[in-house]
């Protein structure tokens, strides 16, 4: 246990190396260290936004679901909403025609009518005349009796 | 060992003896040239490793010797935070400075010495190479001195010096008048063997741990029962002496973190 100049030459080896180690390793180690830190932090910082962001979409995208279900619901009501208006103006429609064509179904057998009964009494005038002829021969004449013919003609 | 007599005091004696260089007439003036070069090749293999591994370091993943380099200084860096609070620009890398070295020079112990001698003698031509620099008292007197002088220095700085011989003069038992003489006296106990029991708790372990060496390298040397349990036992106290060389490296740094704190925090 001898003290001697070893002691000195030790303590300036000490003093180099510790200045060493604060001026060039230190610095440089826990620059990166600290960087690698702060990229870390917000790493877990943009996570935690993502999820975020991911359950704010949930949430709209749950909306929008609802929404779009909900027009749906409404498209679907006013359509069947104006098929039964359709059927049902149809349905005005065809019975008014229906009417409109029994009338005039009616009007033309009515005409039909007529027009036979004209033609019948025609013709029983014609044979009325022609059974008088029969019976009266030359006695009737046509053309002083037309009066008397014609007035038969119209009580038939 | 080279052809003489063996004896254990000629053994131990041949393995604790100093390499030295004399410089000047005065046994002060003589240079452990064995514990100058040692812990200063070590230490620039050391720290020349750490500079290379930082200089490349990146802020991304990290490779294998960066993670590793990043788990010794942030283990180091947690010790200094737990004790010490303030700007640790400083601490942490002397906190570091003092780890790395004193573990790397206690590590020197495991070499097994006679081999080296051998290799110390033929190979580099040295006689009497002492290879654990903190075995020897100069080294750890060294690092307690310069830390004693750090921790004078930062108590001047943080308290000025008036502060500081204030407090010298009225802590730890009160500013009574009455009281400044044993205040004083306790402060110069507490400067006096900080440094004493920080660097002779190392000195001793490390001159301890090398001594069990040798003394089961002597026994190893008596017959075949006594290589084999010198063997043995030599095995288990390497084994044990990790523990110590990894722990006194542990305990020399904590306490320096500890002193300079100190130095920090008035009272």
């Amino acid at each position: 246990m001898n003290i001697n100049l070893t002691l000195f030459a030790q303590a300036a080896t000490f003093a180099i190396f510790i200045w060493f180690t604060a001026r060039f390793v230190w610095p440089h180690l826990s620059r990166a260290i600290e960087a690698r830190q702060k990229h870390i932090a917000e790493g877990l910082a943009a996570a935690e936004r993502g999820k975020q962001d991911l359950e704010q979409a949930a949430v709209r995208t749950a909306d929008m679901l609802r929404d779009a279900r909900q027009q749906a619901q409404e498209i679907l009501a006013q359509a069947e909403k104006r098929a039964s208006q359709i059927i049902e103006e149809a349905k005005v429609a065809a019975s008014e025609e229906g009417a409109r064509l029994i009338v005039a179904a009616k009007a033309e057998i009515e005409q039909e009518v007529s027009s036979a009964r004209e033609t019948l009494r025609t013709q029983v005038a014609g044979l009325a005349v022609a059974g008088a002829e029969q019976i009266l021969r030359r006695e009737v004449d046509a053309k002083v009796h037309a009066s008397l013919l014609a007035t038969l003609q119209g009580q038939l | 060992m080279p052809a003489q007599e063996l004896s254990p005091t000629s053994y131990i004696g041949h393995h604790l003896t100093n390499r030295t260089i004399s410089l000047g007439d005065s046994p002060f003036w003589t240079l452990h040239l064995d514990t100058v070069v040692t812990s200063a090749l070590l230490g620039l293999i050391t720290f020349g490793f750490l500079w290379l591994v930082v200089r490349g370091a990146t802020a991304a993943v990290p490779g294998r010797r960066q993670a590793f380099v990043e788990l010794a200084v942030g283990f180091v860096d947690d010790q200094v935070k737990g004790i010490f609070h303030g700007n640790r620009s400083f601490i942490t890398p002397l906190a570091l400075t003092v780890f790395v070295w004193v573990i790397l020079m206690n590590a020197m112990d495991f070499l097994p010495v006679d081999i080296m001698a051998w290799v110390y003698e033929h190979v580099f031509h040295q006689h009497n190479w002492r290879q654990v620099p903190t075995a020897d008292v100069n080294t750890t007197f060294a690092l307690a001195l310069s830390v004693w002088v750090l921790m004078i220095f930062y108590s001047i700085k943080i308290k000025g010096l008036g502060g500081w011989i204030h407090e010298l003069f009225t802590a730890p038992f009160g500013s009574n008048p009455l009281l400044w003489p044993a205040n004083f006296l306790f402060n110069m106990v507490e400067y006096v063997s900080k440094p004493l029991s920080h660097s002779l708790r190392l000195f001793g372990n490390m001159y301890a741990g090398e001594i069990i060496f040798l003394l089961l390298w002597l026994w190893a040397a008596t017959g075949l029962a006594g290589t084999i349990f010198g063997a043995l036992l030599g095995v288990g106290w390497a084994i044990f002496h990790i523990l110590i060389v990894a722990l006194q490296a542990f305990i020399f740094m904590m306490l320096t973190v500890v002193y300079l704190s100190m130095a920090h925090e008035t009272h």
